[in-house]
């Protein structure tokens, strides 16, 4: 078995494991009470949200907790277009965001607010001075830019757009789900959206970062919750051992992140040399240290989805028979590039070489044999 | 979900050769076109007619990777599209 799907869900860290089973006995109570059990949750939830801040490298009290990196995204955006409005009701974002920040974008332009929607190159990074451009125009009340791309690992110009976007006194949404533990953040965004699930923790606890000064206003029914930024009572015991993942992550990624940056780089460089008509895509230097997606030309992406899972390899894809909507990925159509045939490889940490290995070397004799089947000939 | 990328001598030349690839769901549309490519003649014009969302991105990114030339591709009045593409060599 190996599993190379870290860009949807990265495994349980064993810290983060520790830290939950100890946080269910002594963290259950609800934090908001005064009394004795209360109190301890309550000291988790803040200890964790110091932990938080300071691997992210924030104040404490500019950190909430959400049930997801999805809700993260949509308070984050939702809610600083709602703080924003009469700065104007349009929103800058990029064609190759995760699906949840073009959710709330249509919802926005549902509500009568405009979205403009900047392209990607063939690496699918947005241009900055397009970006820059997109940003200034009047009436722009956010921006909104990944750090990596979460199907190519391309990094966006994070820190030149967050300048642009300084410089027209806009507020910058970076949705750093890809890359949050893995890699330090780029500078001089004001708001920010991540998933405890990509580095480590558990599902269900998101993080969702205000800067000071930055303009916020609910878009839900509000409550007493996390600063009134997320309603309901938080999940104590996940947001202790998402923390615990987080510190723990970001205290090995100097090492790990550059092992898994070699081993992706092995995989762009060898996949090419033994499959025929295949195109590595995205950045193959700027880009998130797990992630490499390529695509083989003549190849159903679904087929080969299941020759490698029949020979227990974990992937995923962007091609359209792999997706329940039928159509090919929004990020490969807005690169341009083959959306059939695509395998994206995602590593976990601890991934080992070997592994990788024997991912090279089954990989061409399954491509191989699909391509028989379907009577092509190269 | 049209690009018109249309070159003086490719918009008026019409096709050596029409691939109907409607109702089929890609890579099928692309594997016809490249084994029937060799088809017409040097810088004649083949169409794939294609209703998989997929081939108006895969059509032009295979003839990227292939040295051909995409020439446009149109929405046809049913469903689908008329994807041009010029055989270079």
């Amino acid at each position: 078995m190996a599993y190379f799907d870290a860009a949807s869900t990265e495994p349980l860290h064993p810290q983060a494991r520790e830290a939950l089973i100890a946080a269910l006995d002594v963290g259950w109570a609800d934090p908001a009470r005064l009394y004795g059990s209360a109190r301890r949750a309550r000291m988790l939830l803040e200890q964790a949200r110091t932990e938080v801040a300071e691997a992210l490298g924030v104040r404490a009290d500019e950190v909430s907790f959400t049930s997801s990196g999805t809700q993260a995204v949509h308070l984050g955006v939702l809610g600083t277009l709602r703080g924003r409005h009469r700065a104007g009701r349009r929103l800058v974002t990029s064609a190759v965001e995760h699906s949840c920040v073009l959710h709330a974008a249509g919802i926005h332009e549902r509500d009568g607010g405009s979205v403009e929607t900047v392209g990607v190159g063939i690496t699918g990074a947005v241009d900055p001075a397009v970006f820059g451009e997109a940003v200034r125009a009047e009436g722009t009340a956010l921006a909104c830019l990944q750090s990596a791309n979460h199907e190519v690992g391309t990094l966006q110009p994070v820190a030149e757009v967050a300048a642009a976007c300084a410089e027209a006194g806009v507020p910058l949404l970076v949705d750093a789900a890809q890359t949050a533990g893995r890699m330090p953040l780029p500078p001089g965004w004001s708001v920010l959206a991540a998933s405890a699930h990509k580095w480590g923790g558990p599902a269900g606890v998101g993080v969702l970062v205000v800067r000071k000064g930055t303009r916020w206003r609910t878009p839900l029914p509000e409550d007493d919750r996390e600063r009134r930024r997320v309603p309901g009572f938080e999940n104590v015991p996940e947001i202790v051992a998402a923390a615990a993942a987080l510190r723990a992550t970001v205290a090995e990624s100097v090492m790990e992140s550059a092992r898994l940056s070699a081993l992706v780089d092995r995989v762009r460089t060898e996949v090419p040399r033994l499959v025929p008509d295949v195109e590595v895509i995205g950045d193959p230097i700027v880009r998130a240290p797990h992630i490499v997606t390529f695509s083989c030309l003549y190849v159903e992406g679904e087929a080969l989805l299941t020759e490698l899972d029949k020979a227990g390899f974990s992937v995923s894809s962007g091609s359209s028979c792999t997706a329940s909507t039928l159509r090919p990925s929004h990020v490969l159509e807005a690169m341009g590039v083959l959306t059939h045939g695509n395998v994206r490889v995602s590593l976990p940490r601890g991934t080992s070489a070997t592994d990788v290995d024997r991912f090279l070397t089954f990989l061409p004799d399954a491509v191989r044999r699909i391509r028989e089947e379907a009577g092509v000939k190269l | 979900m049209t690009s018109g990328q249309a070159t003086p001598a490719g918009a008026a030349q019409p096709p050596a050769l029409t691939i109907d690839a409607l109702g089929k769901k890609c890579p099928i549309p692309i594997i016809m076109l490249a084994a029937q490519i060799n088809d017409v003649p040097r810088n004649g014009i083949v169409a794939v007619l294609a209703d998989d969302p997929a081939a108006v991105t895969d059509i032009p990114a295979w003839c990227r990777l292939k040295s051909h030339h995409h020439v446009g591709s149109h929405e046809l009045p049913e469903r689908g599209w008329a994807i041009h593409v010029r055989r270079n060599y």
